[in-house]
């Protein structure tokens, strides 16, 4: 058996404040495969956005290991741990996390900046992904006037420009009505669909009825592994 | 991420907020405005400084009988005997590092064509003085030395007293009565424009020293054979001049026969050095305000860090999500300081549209409000400087914030409202 895309053995995460620690994940031991559709669940405060954030290496563990493509994420120096958010995993935040006064197209073609790549290149992939949300004819808006879910599809074309093998999304409906939310799922699916690996936070039973597994957490830890 | 793909961002950044940002390179505008302005006045000064020692001659020395002492005169019998035409060929011929030499006589006169009156100076000199004040003949010739040995009645015009009295043209060869007797215009001066002091230097005659001592001044000194009232020598170029003030003294003092630590009764005097010694005070005075532009320049400096760190507290949400989608800290930190060396430059740039314009309307309106020969020299390698200068302010003071940028934690930036 090859080694998964994503494992966790014994992850937590302490948080020290002034009446005591917080044990935001408590030893989380869990594999991901590639291509995986992944719902994270529980209670508010269980833990779920710590999680999501060490897997994309946001932010680091106060102990146990994470192995993501085959190296573990504590090893890397700072500047591998930028390339690997540009490279490896797209994010998805619950409030779009947009630049304002900047169109759809330089918004999704941000993370490209960053890899050096030239204007001519990152406008064509820009539009690309902007397309495949179906904002082909919305790429000279700006944040302010597209509806919530429009602005979440553009979150997501600018997730997906960087071609990740995995998508992290936390709350990704969680500011958008029902309609809203179901065609944002919708391209989700696809995505996963086209073999990324979506791991994606939610509080909503119908959102979490789209993935393949469902990793319940309470109290820093996952107490329930549904496929 | 390259500068090319930061500028946009930095100019779009600066764009949002142009009021705050105007007011934050205020600082700047001003200091460079300043440093430019004082400079350009203070370099307009040295070079009109530059231009009235040029036209005194170079390596032009004065020399006068008298005591060179200030205060109680001390001088005893003797003391303010003037110098003869024997002394200037003494020093001419005796002293290898005079070039040239010549005595002067000068005198009010007044000079008459067809009944037209135009009073001027009278100037008597060896032939050698146009070339120790560098002097140039726009036209004919100069008296010979043995015009002047019989005191020829020649003369040459400056160019006030050609336009005065020969309005038309044709002075050269044409007679012209001075102190009632004819004398033969030979050449015309070049023009000189005005002196230090505003006098107007081609309002002159110059004629043979013999000329004018035998025709017009009678100049006479008991015991001293054709007298002369000052003496002036060219230095050899490339001589010291400090040393060569000191060896004209000790020749003249052997030759005046003054005892060894008795005083002297004449005085050698390098106008070049006193006109730049009575400027110095002016330059440092121009330093001081330099130096002020420099300080507000830095001030300045103060406004644009505060400006930064209110930018950086308000992008932090911008930043964290930069963080999150894949910029190092070092593109965070980039980012910032080129906005702040951007903005920096601006203002420098501004500030020198505006110093160069403060320094053309001074030298422009300065005679209205009657400061006299307000001269402004605006040097490209200052503009460089101040660009510069403006940039490296934008570096140091914007360094601080755009660290503060790069250190922060992106999930809590991400967080922040
Ligand atoms: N920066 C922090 N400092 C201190 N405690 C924190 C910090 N971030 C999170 N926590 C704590 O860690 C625990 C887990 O937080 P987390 O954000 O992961 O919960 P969550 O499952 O995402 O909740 P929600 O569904 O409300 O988003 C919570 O008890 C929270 O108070
Ligand atoms: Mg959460």
């Amino acid at each position: 058996m090859s080694t998964p895309l994503i494992r966790a053995r014994n992850l937590t995460r302490v948080y020290q404040l002034g009446g005591g620690d917080v044990h935001a994940l408590a030893g989380v031991d869990v594999d991901i495969e590639k291509g995986e559709y992944v719902a994270v669940m529980g209670a508010s405060g269980s833990g779920k956005s710590t999680f999501m954030n060490l897997l994309g290496a946001l932010d680091r563990p106060s102990s146990g290991s994470l192995v993501v493509d085959g190296s573990s994420l504590g090893e890397r120096t700072p500047d591998q741990l930028a390339a690997f958010r540009n490279q490896s995993v797209g994010f998805v935040f619950q409030q779009f996390n947009l630049l304002a006064r900047t169109t759809a197209l330089d918004n999704v073609s941000l993370p490209l900046i960053y890899r050096g790549w030239s204007a001519s290149k990152r406008k064509k992939r820009a539009e690309a992904c902007l397309e495949m949300v179906g904002l082909a004819d919305r790429m000279d808006h700006h944040p302010s006037q597209l509806s919530g879910g429009q602005q979440q599809r553009v979150a997501i074309a600018r997730a997906l420009a960087g071609e990740p093998s995995i998508l992290l999304a936390d709350e990704p409906t969680g500011a958008l009505d029902s309609q809203t939310s179901t065609d944002v799922m919708g391209i989700i699916d696809q995505l996963n669909e086209s073999d990324i690996t979506i791991i994606l936070v939610t509080h909503e039973e119908d959102v979490g009825a789209h993935a393949k597994r469902r990793l319940l957490f309470r109290d820093g830890l996952i107490v329930e592994d549904q496929r | 991420m390259n500068i090319m793909a930061a500028l946009p961002v930095a100019l779009t950044a600066l764009r949002v907020n142009a009021l705050r940002s105007f007011l934050a390179i205020l600082g700047v505008i001003i200091g460079v405005a300043a440093v430019i302005a004082t400079v350009s006045l203070a370099q307009g000064a040295a070079d009109a400084v530059e231009e009235s020692i040029a036209s005194l001659g170079a390596n032009a020395l004065n020399i006068r009988a008298g005591s060179n002492q200030r205060g109680p005169r001390r001088g005893g019998a003797g003391s303010g005997e003037p110098f003869s035409s024997d002394d200037v060929d003494a020093l001419r011929t005796q002293l290898p590092i005079v070039v040239a030499a010549s005595g002067t006589l000068q005198s009010n006169v007044t000079a008459v064509v067809d009944g037209v009156n135009w009073p001027t100076q009278i100037l008597g000199a060896h032939p050698d003085y146009v070339e120790v004040r560098d002097w140039v003949i726009a036209d004919g010739r100069l008296f010979t030395p043995q015009e002047n040995q019989r005191s020829a009645r020649v003369a040459l015009l400056g160019q006030t007293v050609v336009d005065e009295l020969f309005p038309s043209g044709g002075a050269i060869g044409s007679s012209i009565r001075l102190q009632n007797q004819p004398f033969e215009v030979i050449g015309i001066l070049g023009e000189r424009g005005q002196g230090s002091f505003g006098q107007d230097q081609d309002d002159i005659v110059l004629a043979p020293i013999a000329t004018v001592r035998d025709r017009v001044t009678g100049f006479r000194r008991a015991g001293v054979r054709d007298p002369v009232q000052t003496v002036w020598i060219e230095i050899a170029s490339g001589e010291d001049m400090t040393n060569a003030v000191a060896e004209v003294e000790d020749f003249l003092r052997i030759r005046r026969g003054i005892e060894p630590g008795a005083e002297d009764n004449f005085s050698v005097r390098n106008f070049a050095e006193f006109i730049r010694a009575f400027n110095e005070t002016e330059n440092i005075l121009g330093l001081m305000l330099a130096a002020a532009g420099l300080i507000t320049l830095f001030v300045g400096g103060i406004g644009i860090m505060n400006v930064m760190l209110v930018s950086v507290t308000e992008r932090t949400r911008e930043i964290g999500l930069r963080l999150a989608i894949g910029a190092r800290r070092s593109d965070i930190r980039n980012q910032f300081l080129i906005e702040s060396v951007v903005l920096c430059s601006v203002g420098g740039a501004i500030g020198l549209a505006l110093g160069v314009g403060v320094s053309l309307s001074a030298e422009r309106l300065g005679p209205l409000v009657g400061a006299n020969d307000l001269a402004v020299s605006v040097d490209p390698a200052i503009a460089l400087i101040a660009i510069g200068a403006s940039a490296a302010v934008g570096v140091l003071f914007g360094f601080y914030p755009a660290l503060q940028a790069s250190r922060l934690d992106p999930i809590e930036a991400l967080r922040h409202e």
